[in-house]
Formats: structure tokens, C-alpha cells, sequence
């Protein structure tokens, strides 16, 4: 919403200064977000008369201007046509900035003419898009030959924009924003105009109507209209046109002029239509899907159905409280007018504005909800204006249905405002503040009833008022009070969940990797690789192409990332993030998951070239080393985790595997990423990786602190070597598992020391060799025992694998 | 002289010139081995008379005994020559670089960190941490928060959607953190105090918006919470995080379908080169919107608002991020650029801590 301080004062009596009433708007709610002073751009430009202008010796379409300031004569060589003797105009000496040319004039040679300065257009001046000629003023400038032209035109009048938020209808006139400065001590609210306050002189020629099946009938409650016959069209005066321009409206004619003003004036837009061009009386009713209009901006509105439209026994002539028609608006040689003034729904307005697509300054203000009782003071309000600016007589005002009253009244608690802010104001402080807005209070005591004024839709309850109060009271009055503490040292608040996954990122960190924060859409074709692409996880208005798919994996953004990173730099990444993917739009689809990657020679141990030893490809080993350091940081038991082959298809087949905890609860998978898996994500160098679902681990139950006892023991413990001999597709993990599990209490570790493969031992057979560690906790062992516990690991990993111990 | 004591002097000659271990091994079993020469003494004893026995024999043992120290000396000295020689062999290049080590690779994103540095100083105020999905109900994101279908303010979330359900319904990803309040507040009994974290979805992008950002929620809800309580956790987080003695706050009434009344928070701060630093009132700069939670929210979640009141704030964590630590674009925090998230990133070890400092 922008206004000058000029038009401020029109409703405010203030000697405030413009900084103060800056700081003001914004404490209030009335954000300012810009404030321009022409004088800051145009204050260079002067008034000056052309004394005399010949044609330039060298260019036909130049002329040589000798240009008086009052003071000073200037030479001046002038492109435009209209330039011409006597012509008074708008001058800009050497040195002037000129906004709409974007540079600084400096005397210049034009076809060898000195050329000391420049007569302006007004689209040089940023004014208007008019560059046609040069500025031409009236005779009574005259006077101010030499004085600045802002002052002249009146321009000289600071610019200022504030942000409205949705709730403040009424701060989108200019009087609402005087009425909450005034109740905020910032001057007084001048009497309201209420326009034109007689009868009209004849009976309307031009009848409304409404015209609604029932249940549509709050499309548009009321329309009211007046004709004024024998009115004169043309340019509006200057006062109007500069205010208009200044808040960045384009002046048209007088008559859309005077609606413009008061959509911004008062917040009451209005419509003006040129009653020669329409046929028979007029209605307001809903569209119809085979109706269209052409609309003032130019385009064509087709399926009308469910819109409010205004129309003639033969035409839609507008769309109701959102745009008007192009062949019945009103042009210069327009002389009977009808001036529309309705009320419209405004979720109607909205959906309408949304299947459209149009906007408006009228549609802003309707959607947020005009005063509904400002119908008749809209028409009066143009009725004066047209009267006193394009003459006429008016006819007699003409209406339709009734306003909506919404007559809202709040019970309130006066002192609630100071429960809920912790400001003390006293039940006089506040109904003055309330009342000073308009709002009535009546009642005694700290329980009133108070009366919502019909231009603030958003007041609904107390805590509304509580927010009216303190607003304008000032929220700098709230003064900062400690909020209690629940305890006195402060308690752990954290979940072992929300544990888990701040260790998970530290973890992973510690082992050398960077941790990203990837997007959490991704594209199609991404998503499909990895198991996404489902409709449902689709965005209907992603914001790019690449964007479109909530990720089903956090990989293809860590490959991507990666393949970026590789693109522009030799050092091979490590990276991984700890985010959420999406298997169902459900809460229990989206899964917290950690995954990292290590590309070509990331190993722990180092990458790239070293004097010690080059750092070979990454193998899937360091992706599972990574899986299984983090699992374990996360409290699991190694020992307890199984690993099956049955990896995703972005991984490579034979180099992946899946850890699970039992049977049917998978933790994660990791291995070498699948070579076109590393095709499509346009990586070159082998990748390596692994994903853990952190909502898969078991959540540490909440349990004694107490480690219990260190049960430890003297007895030596005594190590035994086992060669097995095992078909070669037999999985080291089976036969370390059925070793452990030979002899529970004796068995401590089992350690895989050596995997062989060839020699004699044949093509399809291996040879695996494990140390098992015995720890007795009684008494030491005997030869027997021992060899009573060695039977029973080789008949197990026999009967799990069929292995055979070597001989 | 006697004939023992030119022995004693002839041998710790000999022991102190050898500089050689398999010379002074000769010299000692020649002097002390069993046919040495000392020994030989030592075995004539026998014959003696008792009294001459006594007198030659402490005499004998006591150049035995010098012998024998010397030999040890020596012994000693040239083992330590030996292995003095050998260590001057192994001299190796120390200046060869090692490897790098990983704690010092690995980095944690300024956003999971400026995460931890808040979550600790909230919870240093009793505020659980509560999650809630992304993917989001209209109803969570919207309507229980009182922005009705037609509200205007809903235009004003960019919101990114999903496909319309056969029952009509649609999900969309979530515009703030703000679901997670009623999340809560549905499932637990005031007195509540929570944070709620994450990330959050607009369909907005340029160099201050990106699609995908994080925010933080807060929410107090018990029966005397009020809007200077508001300040006051506000301030004392501002003052905390940014590690300032003293902020200057500006609050300024605002509009949130939400809370009623509403307002934005401005900080104070001056510009020195292109660091900025809080304190002061020379600028103002917008860091986060809050207000008392509405009467129809907490009906909407089944409190009655004649009893319960509390407050609510919403912070960008990104936002919180640039001011902090001075990224200049807020792009950069998802364009997992090695270089940036090296710069940028923080070391395994630098836990936040409200002791150790933020």
C-alpha cells in the first residue's frame, strides 16, 4: 500500500515529523518498507522558458534552443519536435542526474553545438512513459521560471509504502492508516467527507438488479449506483494525476482517476461504466460457463460460471469486485456515466480471482474485505468528485438488496490484555485506545461489551482486542519477564531417538566425512533409480524439473553432490547426511535415515597418492566398516548383526550386502554402487556407500545407570586355530556364526584371520581359517576340554556350512 | 710395586684401551674366567698359611673387584658407542607428511550445529524437542491453524502440493514448523515448553529464499505464560547465541493467522566491514515472528483458551546461520560444495555446549 505524506494529511491533523510517523506505522503493524522523496531525484530540475529555437546547422530533426532560467541563458540542442519559441518546460543543468536516462548530463558537443543541459520529457523524469516531446507547461508557470519543478507540480511529496498483512482491509485506504495513527497519539482524525448528500436531481434512466438463485445470493449482498448525466471526460487535474502516478497508478481519464483515488482513499472500490453503451438495465448475477469478457487489461475471461458478473440485458460488462468490461468503461468522449459501488463476497471474490488468475487492486481489497457499510459512501463520495471536476447532474441513487451488518460484538475482559501481555493498563487505558479506533464499549467495570466497527472484518474475540490494545499501546511497553524454571538444574529433554541421530552425524564425521544437507525433492529419474517415483510423493508445482520427487533415498543426492564436487576438484569426497526420505506421503513413510559415501580412493586410512603407498579404489569393505562403526557407536552389538546378499539394484550384486537385526528387521545396506547406477548419476570413479535407517534401531530402554558388575578372571584365556575347507559360495559370516555359537560361555571371539583360495584345494572350494578364543572362568582348562569345545565348533560349522576342517 | 698391584694396573690399562666388546670379553676371561689370571691367584689361596691367606687374599679380591668394574664401565661404554653407531645409521626424513586424519576430514553442516546450539540453549530452559513429518495434512499446516481454505494468507505460503486424493483431501509439504505445535499439543497435557526443528518447504527461490529451509518452533502453553515471558526467552536466546552481553530488540505488532497478538522481532546491530554485530540500534534487522497462541488453535487442539495461554515463536535456524557465522548466500547451505562445507563446517569434536560456549 503506498500514499504521500500529503494524502496523509488530508485525514490526519499532525505536526509529527515523517520519521516519526515512520517509526510509528511500523510499531503499529504498518510495516514501512519504503519511503522515497522525489526531491531526492528531481530536485535538480528547474522551470525554464525557450527564448528562442533555430534549426541546428547540421542535423535536420535538431534544433539550437536558447533556454532562460531566470537567471542564466543556456544554450541547449533539442531532439524534440515540439520544442518551439516561448515554450515553457522543465530544464536539467549540466550535473543534473536524469532517472530516466540513467546518467549524468555533461556538456557535450551535439554535431559540433555546445549543448549546455537538457529539456526533459516526462518519461526523462521517470514521470510517465510519454517521450514523445518535451514537457509543456501551462502559462501560469511563468512565475516560477527558475524555481524547481517538483515544487510546481507539487511532487514534492514523500512517497510512502507499508506492508498490509491480510487481517487490515482497512489500512488499504489511506484514511484507516490515519485513524490507527491518530489512536496512536500521532495527531487527530479530521472530519470525515462524506461526499455528495442530496437527493439527485431525476429518477435513474438505468435500473439494478440482483439477480441470484438463493443459494448464490451472498456472491453480492448490495449494489448501489447513481447516473450522472452530462459529465465531461478528459485528463484529471494535476493535484490527482500526481498522487496517482506517486503510488505508481497510471492515470487514464478523469472518471477512472476519481475511482482509483477513492480505492486508495478510502478502500471503496468502485466502477465506472459509460451508460450510452449499455443496453437496458443492469444486474449483478452469477456467470455462466459459456459467457466471456474482454477486461480492461486487455484480456479475454472465459467460463464464467461461479464468478459474480455484472451485466446488461445483452452483455457481461465486468467481473463483480475484481475487473470491468473494455467496451463499457468510460473514455474521454464519454458523457452519461453510471458509478458502481456493491459488495462482494470475499471467498467468493477469491475463488474467482484464483480460476481466473486475475488481480487487481480491487479483487486485494474485496478478498480481505471491504466495510460493507461504505457502498453509499462510495457512490457519494465519486458523485462530489465527478461533480466538481466533469460537472453533470446526478440522479437520484439507485439500490439494490442490502449491506451486510455485521454488527460483531465482543465480550471482553478489559484486564485480559493484561494477562495475556504482562502489561499493566488500567480499564480506562484500554477503552480509549479501543475507542479511539472506532471500536464502542459499553458496560462498566473490568466485563464490557464492546462493538466491532463494520470496516474490521478480523476482530472475531478478546484476544483480537488484546492485540488492538497493545499495538497501539506499544509492544515496547512489554516488559521482559523471567520465565520460570521447571527445574533447577536443567533436565535432559533430548529422546534417545533424537540421541541416535546426533551421534549418527557425529559418528560419521569422525571418520572423515563431510556432512551436506541435500534437497529433499530430487527429479523423476532419479527418484525411479532408487526406488522412488510413486504419484503420490509427487509435487503437482515443483519448482524445477529437477525437483519434482520427494527422495526415496538420500544417495542420488549425495552421488550428485559428489559428481559436482569431483567435477571441479581433484580430492576425492567423502560425504554423508543424516536427513529424511519418503517411502508413503504417511508420517510412518518418512523414515530418518544416515548415508555416506566414499568415492574412488577415499578409504579411512587415506586417499590419493602417498609417499607410504598410494590409496587403492574404494572397496565395499569401507562402506561396511563405516555401516558397522556406526551401528556400533549407536549401542548395537556386532556380533548380533547378520548380513544377507540380498542388496537393492543400485548396488553392485556381488559386492553389497543387507545388515539386518533378525530376521525381518532390516538396518541398512551397503556396497559398491552398481556401474550404471554410477553411469546415470554421471560419476567416473568407483563409489562405495551405504544407508542406515536410524527408525529401525532398536531404542535404547531407559535402565538403571548402573554398568553392573566387571565379572574378569585370572585364568588365562587359550587360543585354538581351525582351517575349514568350504565351498567357495559358503559365507565367511555362517561359519564364524555357527563357530561362536558352539560354545556360548567358553567361546569369547572368533577371529577370521586368513581366506585362501587355489592351490590344491580345487576350483570350487575355500579355505577359511579362524582362531576361536576360549575364556574359562571356573578353573583352567584341560587338554580334553578343549578338545571336547574344538569338536563341537568343527561339527557346527560343519553341520551350518558343510565345511570341513583341512587336514 | 707389587706384583698384584702392576697386574691390577696392566689390566684396567688394557680394559680402558679396548675399544672393542670381543677384546674386553677376551681381556675378562683372561683376568676372571676360570683360568684367567686372577682366578689362578684366587686358586693358590689354598696353600697358603692362614695368616698370609687372609692378608693376599683381601688383596686379590679387592683388584679382582676394581677389574671387574672396569670391565663393566667399559662394557657399558662401548655397548652405548655400538649403539649409538647403529641409531646414526637409521636417520630417516622426519619432515615426510603423514596422513591425513579423519576427526579433522569429517565436518558437520552450520546448520546441524547451529541446530545443536540452540536446541542446547533451550533445553537449558526446559524445552523438549518435538518432530513432526514433512509431508503434512492441509488440515496440520493450515486449518488447525487457523487459516481457513479461502484465507488470503495462504496465498502467501507458496505452498508445494500433492496430487488431490480420491476423498478429495491433499497433502502438502509443510510451509512452517508450525504443524508440530498442534502435533503436540493433541498428543500431551500443558504445561507444555517445546522446540520443534526442521525443515521446512516454499515454493520461492532466489538468493534470501531457497525451496527447502529450516526452522525452528517454539511453544509454551500453560494457564500464566504472557507476552513478557515472550520477550524475555527471546532476548536471553539472542543474547546466548549470538554471545553478546546485550541485545536490542525491537517488537513490532504484526499478523499471524496463528497468534493473536502478533509480533515480528527486529535486532539491532551495526556494520563493521561485512561482519555484522548485534548490540546498538544503528539497523534493524528481522529475525523472527511470534505472538500469543490463538484462541482458536487451542480450541482447535481441545483447550479451552479461558484457561490455557502460552506463546509461540517461529526463527529461521539458516537465517540464524548467516548471522552468526557470515555466509553470504543462503543457496550455499544446500549446494554441498566441498569447499564451502569445509570453510563453513565445524570439527567432530566442537560440541556446543552452554559451558564450553556456543
Amino acid at each position: 500500500m503506498k500514499f504521500t505524506l500529503s494524502w496523509l494529511k488530508d485525514h490526519l491533523e499532525t505536526e509529527a515529523p515523517l520519521e516519526d510517523i515512520l517509526a510509528k506505522l511500523t510499531l503499529i503493524g504498518l510495516e514501512v518498507e519504503e519511503v522515497s522523496d522525489p526531491a531526492d531525484t528531481l530536485g535538480n530540475f528547474i522551470i525554464a522558458k525557450i527564448i528562442s529555437a533555430e534549426k541546428h546547422p547540421d542535423a535536420d530533426k535538431l534544433q539550437l534552443c536558447k533556454v532562460d532560467t531566470g537567471s542564466e541563458t543556456f544554450q541547449v540542442v533539442c531532439g524534440a519536435p515540439n520544442a518551439k519559441k516561448d515554450l515553457l518546460g522543465v530544464f536539467a543543468p549540466v550535473g543534473t542526474y536524469v532517472p530516466g536516462l540513467d546518467f549524468t548530463l555533461t556538456k557535450a558537443k551535439i554535431r559540433g553545438v555546445e549543448s549546455m543541459g537538457m529539456m526533459c520529457s516526462e518519461s526523462e523524469l521517470q514521470l510517465s512513459d510519454e517521450h514523445e516531446g518535451i514537457i509543456e507547461l501551462g502559462a501560469n508557470a511563468e512565475a516560477d521560471i527558475g524555481n524547481r519543478y517538483i515544487d510546481y507540480a507539487k511532487l514534492n511529496d514523500p512517497v510512502i509504502e507499508i506492508a498490509i498483512t491480510p487481517n487490515r482491509p482497512d489500512c488499504l485506504g489511506v484514511r484507516g492508516i490515519a485513524r490507527d495513527l491518530a489512536a496512536a497519539g500521532l495527531g487527530t482524525l479530521k472530519e470525515e467527507d462524506f461526499g455528495y448528500n442530496e437527493k439527485g436531481e431525476f429518477k435513474s434512466p438505468v435500473a439494478i438488479n440482483l439477480d441470484f438463485s438463493k443459494d448464490k445470493a451472498h456472491y453480492c449482498p448490495a449494489f448501489y449506483g447513481r447516473y450522472i448525466k452530462d459529465v465531461k471526460n478528459g485528463r484529471s487535474p494535476q493535484w490527482l494525476q500526481a498522487r496517482l502516478r506517486a503510488i505508481g497508478l497510471r492515470p487514464i481519464n478523469t472518471l477512472v482517476d476519481i475511482t482509483n483515488y477513492i480505492s486508495y482513499d478510502r478502500c471503496r472500490p468502485l466502477h465506472v461504466y459509460d451508460a450510452d453503451k449499455l443496453s437496458g438495465n443492469i444486474s449483478a448475477r452469477e456467470g455462466k460457463q459459456s459467457e466471456q469478457l474482454l477486461a480492461l487489461d486487455g484480456k479475454t475471461y472465459e467460463q464464467l460460471d461461479g464468478t459474480c458478473v455484472i451485466a446488461d440485458e445483452k452483455n457481461v460488462l465486468g467481473i463483480g469486485g475484481i475487473m470491468g468490461g473494455e467496451e463499457t468503461g468510460s473514455t474521454n468522449e464519454t458523457t452519461n456515466v453510471l458509478i458502481e459501488a456493491a459488495y462482494f463476497d470475499p471467498i467468493n471474490i477469491t475463488m474467482t480471482g484464483r480460476k481466473l488468475n486475475i488481480n487487481s487492486d480491487a479483487r486485494y481489497r474485496f478478498e480481505r474485505g471491504i466495510d460493507p457499510q461504505s457502498i453509499e459512501l462510495g457512490v457519494n463520495l465519486a458523485t462530489k468528485m465527478v461533480l466538481e471536476i466533469c460537472g453533470g447532474t446526478p440522479s437520484e441513487l439507485i439500490k439494490a438488496g442490502t449491506p451486510p451488518r455485521p454488527e460483531k460484538t465482543v465480550e471482553f475482559d478489559l484486564q485480559l490484555v493484561t494477562k495475556l501481555t504482562g502489561v499493566t493498563l488500567s480499564n480506562k487505558e484500554v477503552t480509549k485506545t479501543l475507542e479511539d479506533l472506532g471500536f464502542k464499549v459499553s458496560g462498566k467495570g473490568q466485563q464490557v461489551k464492546v462493538a466491532v466497527p463494520s470496516w474490521r472484518p478480523d476482530i472475531d474475540g478478546p484476544a483480537d482486542l488484546v492485540e488492538e490494545a497493545i499495538r497501539i499501546v506499544g509492544l515496547d511497553k512489554v516488559t521482559p519477564t523471567a520465565l520460570p524454571r521447571t527445574f533447577g538444574i536443567a533436565r535432559p529433554v533430548l529422546t534417545e531417538k533424537q540421541k541416535q541421530v546426533r551421534t549418527a552425524r557425529r559418528a560419521l564425521a569422525a571418520r572423515g566425512a563431510v556432512e551436506t544437507i541435500n534437497w529433499s525433492f530430487i527429479k523423476e529419474e532419479d527418484a525411479k533409480l532408487f526406488g522412488g517415483g510413486s504419484k503420490e510423493l509427487q509435487l503437482i508445482n515443483p519448482i524445477s524439473a529437477d525437483m519434482s520427487d520427494m527422495r526415496p533415498s538420500l544417495l542420488p543426492g549425495l552421488l550428485s553432490a559428489a559428481a559436482r564436487n569431483i567435477a571441479r576438484s581433484s580430492e576425492d569426497p567423502v560425504l554423508f547426511e543424516v536427513g529424511q526420505t519418503y517411502e508413503t506421503d504417511q508420517e510412518k513413510g518418512q523414515h530418518m535415515i544416515a548415508s555416506a559415501i566414499r568415492c574412488g580412493t577415499a578409504s579411512h586410512s587415506g586417499r590419493g597418492r602417498h609417499w607410504s603407498g598410494n590409496a587403492k579404489p574404494v572397496t565395499f569393505h569401507a562402506a561396511k566398516a563405516d555401516a558397522i562403526a556406526l551401528l556400533e557407536t549407536l549401542g548395537l552389538d556386532e556380533s548380533k548383526l547378520q548380513i544377507t546378499t540380498d542388496a537393492p539394484a543400485w548396488y553392485h550384486p556381488g559386492r553389497s550386502g543387507v545388515i539386518r537385526l533378525g530376521p525381518k528387521n532390516i538396518l541398512g545396506v551397503f556396497g559398491e554402487l552398481h556401474p550404471e547406477t554410477l553411469v546415470a548419476m554421471d560419476i567416473k570413479v568407483p563409489v562405495v556407500g551405504f544407508e542406515i535407517n536410524l527408525d529401525a534401531l532398536p531404542v535404547p530402554k531407559k535402565k538403571s545407570r548402573s554398568k553392573g558388575a566387571l565379572e574378569i578372571t585370572d585364568l588365562q584365556p587359550v587360543s585354538r586355530d581351525f582351517a575349514f575347507i568350504v565351498d567357495s559360495n559358503v559365507n565367511a559370516g555362517d561359519v564364524i556364526r555357527a563357530a561362536r555359537g558352539a560354545d556360548k560361555n567358553l567361546i569369547t571371539n572368533i577371529n577370521l584371520f586368513d581366506v585362501f583360495t587355489g592351490g590344491n584345494l580345487g576350483e570350487d572350494k575355500k579355505s577359511l581359517a579362524i582362531e576361536a578364543t576360549l575364556q574359562p572362568n571356573q578353573k583352567t582348562l584341560t587338554d580334553e576340554e578343549i578338545e571336547a569345545v574344538a569338536a563341537k565348533i568343527i561339527a557346527a560349522v560343519s553341520k551350518a556350512t558343510g565345511g570341513e576342517i583341512r587336514s | 710395586m707389587s706384583e698384584l698391584e702392576t697386574l691390577e694396573k696392566d689390566l684396567i690399562k688394557a680394559i680402558k684401551n679396548t675399544n672393542d666388546l670381543g677384546a674386553l670379553e677376551e681381556i675378562r676371561v683372561g683376568a676372571i674366567g676360570k683360568k684367567g689370571s686372577i682366578s689362578a691367584l684366587m686358586s693358590g689361596l689354598g696353600k697358603m698359611e692362614p695368616e698370609q691367606r687372609k692378608t693376599f687374599g683381601q688383596a686379590v679380591n679387592k683388584v679382582k673387584q676394581a677389574v671387574t668394574e672396569n670391565l663393566e664401565t667399559r662394557k657399558a661404554e662401548l655397548e652405548r658407542a655400538a649403539l649409538n653407531k647403529r641409531l646414526e645409521t637409521e636417520r630417516e626424513d622426519v619432515t615426510l607428511p603423514m596422513r591425513e586424519n579423519p576427526v579433522n576430514q569429517g565436518r558437520i553442516h552450520p546448520i546441524s550445529q547451529v541446530w545443536e546450539e540452540i536446541t542446547e540453549i533451550f533445553a537449558d530452559l526446559g524445552f523438549k524437542m518435538a518432530e513432526g513429518p514433512h509431508i503434512e495434512t492441509d488440515e496440520n499446516n493450515f486449518t488447525k491453524l487457523n487459516i481457513p481454505a479461502e484465507h488470503p494468507a495462504r496465498q502467501e505460503h507458496d505452498t508445494f502440493y500433492f496430487a488431490e486424493k480420491q476423498d478429495g483431501s491433499r497433502r502438502v509439504l509443510r510451509t512452517h514448523t508450525s504443524p508440530v505445535q498442534i502435533r503436540t499439543m493433541e498428543s500431551e497435557k500443558p504445561p507444555l515448553r517445546i522446540i520443534a526443528p526442521g525443515r521446512v518447504f516454499r515454493s520461492d527461490s532466489d538468493q534470501t529464499h531457497t525451496p527447502m529451509f529450516h526452522q525452528i518452533e517454539g511453544l509454551v502453553i500453560d494457564q500464566e505464560t504472557h507476552m513478557g515471558h515472550l520477550k524475555w526467552v527471546l532476548e536471553e536466546f539472542c543474547k546466548t547465541f549470538f554471545e553478546v552481553d546485550e541485545v536490542i530488540m525491537r517488537f513490532r505488532a504484526s499478523h499471524f493467522p496463528f497468534t493473536e497478538p502478533s509480533a515480528e522481532v527486529d535486532i539491532g546491530y551495526s556494520k563493521v566491514g561485512e561482519e555484522v554485530r548485534f548490540g546498538g540500534d544503528e539497523n534493524w534487522m528481522e529475525i523472527l515472528g511470534c505472538g500469543m497462541v490463538h484462541p482458536n488453535v487451542l480450541r482447535n487442539v481441545g483447550l479451552d483458551p479461558e484457561i490455557y495461554q502460552g506463546f509461540a515463536f517461529g526463527i529461521g535456524i539458516d537465517r540464524l546461520a548467516t548471522l552468526k557465522y557470515g555466509m553470504p548466500d543462503l543457496r550455499s547451505f544446500f549446494a554441498s560444495d566441498l569447499r564451502w562445507l569445509k570453510h563453513y563446517g565445524f570439527n567432530v569434536l566442537n560440541v556446543p555446549t552452554i559451558q564450553g560456549g556456543l
